[in-house]
């Protein structure tokens, strides 16, 4: 996979990201290792890791969101019964074909029971590799998670450095990643601005490719290609359609095949919000670049995490959040699309559900699983959902 | 195939059975008329409970997870659970939290017959189990309860840090007590949680006496379906009480009574003449049809001589015991060393220890479909079990209180075809 060029059309862009968001076996870390020899790459699965103290050890930050409509599950399926999610079923088959065997270690965060326990099945079934299950806190005090946070992101970065084949993380270098992961997030800010702004002129089918070559690229690589997309995009002249404007919710960790988000905009949704590749945009705003990076990571896991299932509300009621990002982005409806046998999604949704509907916002559900190839009636009931909102 | 004999001798309820009962219809009752009387009331979980602390306050603890069981057992769950479902939840989700939100639509009518109170306090003891955060954050929408939430580290590497430690006491002192202080008016008093501490040890030991009891050949227990009966109180509202430290002293005596006269375990149809399996399960039961699934064990002869399912509230008999010298730093141990709170690999070696120490002849896990803090990597601690004991595991799946999912023929027949494979083993000389 070539590095981008200054000036690239923006269907060779679009191109490049959805080559890197189908490079599941992971091609374009075996480049980048290939081309820094001795370096290490380190896994990660959704929801949110702190990338930056991986970057700042001189490894390379992998997302791993499972093998999406690609993968062939042959084994997979002998560890995990019919009534899990998919996302499991394909990473073990990932590892066990030997397609993860470039990573030198996987970070399982604290998302939901199967992400759990599969860092223990990641154990058994990889001892030669660093397994790591990242707990972050459902305590939001700074003296009480706060500080058990602090404590976590400080042995993280005492086991990279027991790895070897990575850097001292100092404070400098961890304020210079935390830098370029800023710049990062502005970047996919930008992109979700001028989304809301003139989606005609980046269809989030892009933007979601976008934001998923970036767990696959080096973030400086990453931050290039989002710059230049979006210059490219604005410098497009696609024009307005009239689509219904749509928030889409619960695909926060098993992501939806690509395929199914190009069916939504066929059946007439134009997405101007949603809730995957959360952890290019955790924290929602920048992370201090003064002071302690450590203490900085983690205020802005305290204080500034987006609303996801995984994570406890411990203030305000559910669904405030969902409404209030609806009204901003002018979505005018909500299409809630979890992953079957997914438990947090599907138990927040009843509560975001009604407070959608409460505030007066339309909704539409249904279920998916990352392989999901028959789109036919997901097309024919977000065109209803569609016509619906353009009718009222 | 084995018959289990009745005489009005050996079918006599135990008296610690019936002191059991008397326990609990007095609790419920106690919680039926608590806003009348005063009395207030903190739901919590059982994995991860509070239950000293919690009355040391004078508190009424009440535990949703044992209100959806009972009413499995009832034969309420599935309506429960349907109507729950009409109210928008998803078949894919955990039946127990259906089954209590379905039951709180309904009126909440608890085991005997009395409503149950509404929660005074949510205290979300975040142990073992995602699912919980969500099923009170569903509770707090529905009963405007406030809630406070101990957030209980995972045991990821299969060890307690002294960070996780930290975490726990820190909340419990700057989150929970305080919380508890305000809702019962009262300061915390810490001899009252040492006395109450005291009594839950006294209380373990002789629950780990009964339970280690299995060892014998054969065993005077059923440490599965009829161990359920036994960890009730120390699971639940009771632990730290004077009625728990009565119950687990007699129920130990009758066990030593047995042990004394050669007896087996005791079945719902009576005594079980003769041991012919020795098995170790890993999973909760399933609770819509406990007995029927009791009895397909039971009527082939195979007896239950540990179980992990015993072990969600609690893990005792790895040597445990709340600590009245460190009471905050007790609980918070406690809290992280419940069964669902350990790793994949502290599982196995848990499970594959009990095949060996019990002189199993192989191993069951019964996967149920609501628990994925149980369920996800079953199939991987199969295989890795069975590398390790060199004994045979068994594989069927049901749920703990949806009906729907528990098909009285498929595991039977499941049951029957592991233990006969057992026998086949056995005439191959490859175990026992």
């Amino acid at each position: 996979m070539d590095a981008p060029v200054v000036g690239e059309s923006l269907e060779s862009i679009v191109a490049r990201a959805e080559d890197l968001t189908r490079d599941v076996r992971l091609d374009a870390v075996r480049a980048w290792k290939g081309e820094h020899p001795g370096k290490k790459a380190i896994g990660y699965l959704p929801v949110y890791v702190p990338r930056e103290i991986i970057h700042a050890a001189g490894m390379l930050p992998v997302g791993i969101m499972g093998g999406g409509d690609q993968v062939e599950i042959v084994k997979g399926d002998a560890y995990f019964q019919s009534y899990l999610c998919h996302l499991p079923r394909s990473t073990i088959e990932l590892g066990l074909d030997g397609s993860l065997d470039v990573l030198d270690g996987m970070i399982f965060p604290s998302t939901c029971d199967v992400i759990r326990n599969l860092s223990g099945m990641w154990q058994m079934l990889f001892p030669e590799k660093y397994v790591r299950y990242f707990d972050v806190p459902q305590d939001f005090d700074d003296r009480v998670g706060g500080e058990f946070y602090e404590r976590e992101l400080r042995s993280l970065i005492d086991d990279l450095a027991g790895l070897g084949g990575g850097e001292k993380v100092t404070d400098e270098a961890l304020r210079r990643s935390i830098a370029l992961f800023n710049e990062n997030r502005a970047h996919v800010r930008a992109i979700y601005a001028a989304r809301v702004k003139t989606p005609w002129l980046v269809p989030t089918s892009e933007v979601y490719l976008l934001l998923r070559a970036g767990n696959v690229l080096p973030v400086e690589e990453h931050n290039s290609l989002l710059g230049q997309y979006l210059e490219a995009a604005r410098a497009s002249a696609r024009r307005p359609m009239d689509l219904a404007r749509v928030a889409l919710r619960g695909t926060f960790c098993e992501q939806p095949p690509i395929d199914l988000v190009r069916t939504l905009e066929r059946a007439g949704c134009c997405i101007v919000d949603d809730d995957w590749v959360l952890a290019a945009r955790w924290p929602k705003d920048d992370v201090a670049v003064d002071g302690d990076p450590v203490k900085s990571l983690v205020s802005a896991f305290l204080h500034r995490s987006p609303e996801c299932p995984s994570v406890y509300l411990a203030e305000g009621k559910k669904g405030e959040a969902l409404v209030a990002s609806v009204k901003a982005c002018g979505a005018e409806g909500v299409i809630f699309a979890a992953p079957s046998f997914c438990d947090p999604a599907l138990l927040d949704q009843p509560m975001t559900q009604a407070a959608a509907k409460a505030a007066g916002i339309p909704t539409s559900a249904f279920l998916y699983s990352e392989n999901t190839g028959q789109f036919q009636s997901i097309r024919e009931q977000a065109g209803t959902f569609a016509d619906s909102i353009k009718l009222s | 195939m084995a018959t289990t004999t009745t005489t009005v001798e050996q079918a006599r309820k135990d008296r610690s059975q019936d002191r059991q009962k008397a326990m609990l219809a007095d609790y419920f009752h106690k919680l039926a008329i608590a806003s009348e009387t005063g009395g207030q009331t903190v739901h919590t979980f059982v994995p991860g409970n509070l239950t000293e602390l919690i009355r040391s306050f004078d508190l009424l603890p009440v535990l949703p997870e044992i209100n959806a069981l009972q009413s499995g057992m009832r034969q309420k769950s599935g309506e429960y659970i349907q109507r729950a479902e009409k109210m928008g939840h998803s078949e894919d989700v955990c039946s127990y939290v259906k089954c209590d939100l379905g039951m709180l639509a309904g009126g909440n009518v608890g085991l005997t017959g009395e409503p149950l109170p509404r929660p005074d306090l949510l205290l979300l003891s975040y142990t073992g189990c995602f699912t919980f955060m969500k099923w009170f954050e569903l509770l707090r929408e529905e009963t405007s309860a406030p809630t406070v939430m101990l957030h209980v580290p995972y045991q990821a590497d299969g060890r307690i840090t002294e960070s996780m430690r930290e975490y726990v006491v820190k909340q419990l002192r700057e989150k929970v007590i305080p919380a508890l202080e305000k809702l019962s008016g009262k300061k915390y008093d810490e001899d009252r949680l040492r006395e109450n501490l005291s009594r839950s040890a006294a209380a373990e030991d002789d629950l780990v006496f009964v339970l280690e009891s299995a060892k014998r050949v054969p065993s005077p227990i059923d440490a599965y379906f009829a161990a359920v009966y036994y960890v009730g109180p120390i699971f639940s509202a009771f632990r730290g009480t004077e009625d728990a430290v009565l119950y687990y002293q007699e129920l130990r005596e009758e066990i030593e009574d047995r042990i004394e006269r050669g007896l087996g375990p005791m079945t719902p149809d009576g005594l079980l003449p003769e041991e012919k399996f020795r098995l170790v399960v890993e999973g909760p039961p399933n609770w819509t049809h406990f007995r029927d699934f009791w009895r397909m064990f039971h009527s082939e002869g195979a007896v239950i001589v540990a179980s992990t399912y015993t072990k969600v509230g609690g893990v005792y008999d790895d040597g445990f015991r709340h600590d009245a010298s460190r009471p905050l730093e007790s609980l918070a141990d406690y809290c992280m060393g419940c069964y669902t709170n350990r790793s994949l690999p502290a599982r196995v070696e848990m499970i594959a220890n009990y095949v060996r120490d019990y002189a199993a002849d192989g191993f069951i896990v019964h996967s149920v479909k609501s628990c994925n803090s149980f369920s996800a990597g079953q199939l991987l601690m199969l295989r890795e079990i069975e590398r390790r004991t060199g004994k045979p595991g068994g594989f069927f799946e049901s749920d703990l209180v949806d009906p729907r999912y528990f098909s009285p023929a498929n595991v039977k027949n499941r049951i029957e075809s592991y233990l006969q494979m057992i026998d086949q083993k056995r005439a191959g000389g490859t175990s026992r």
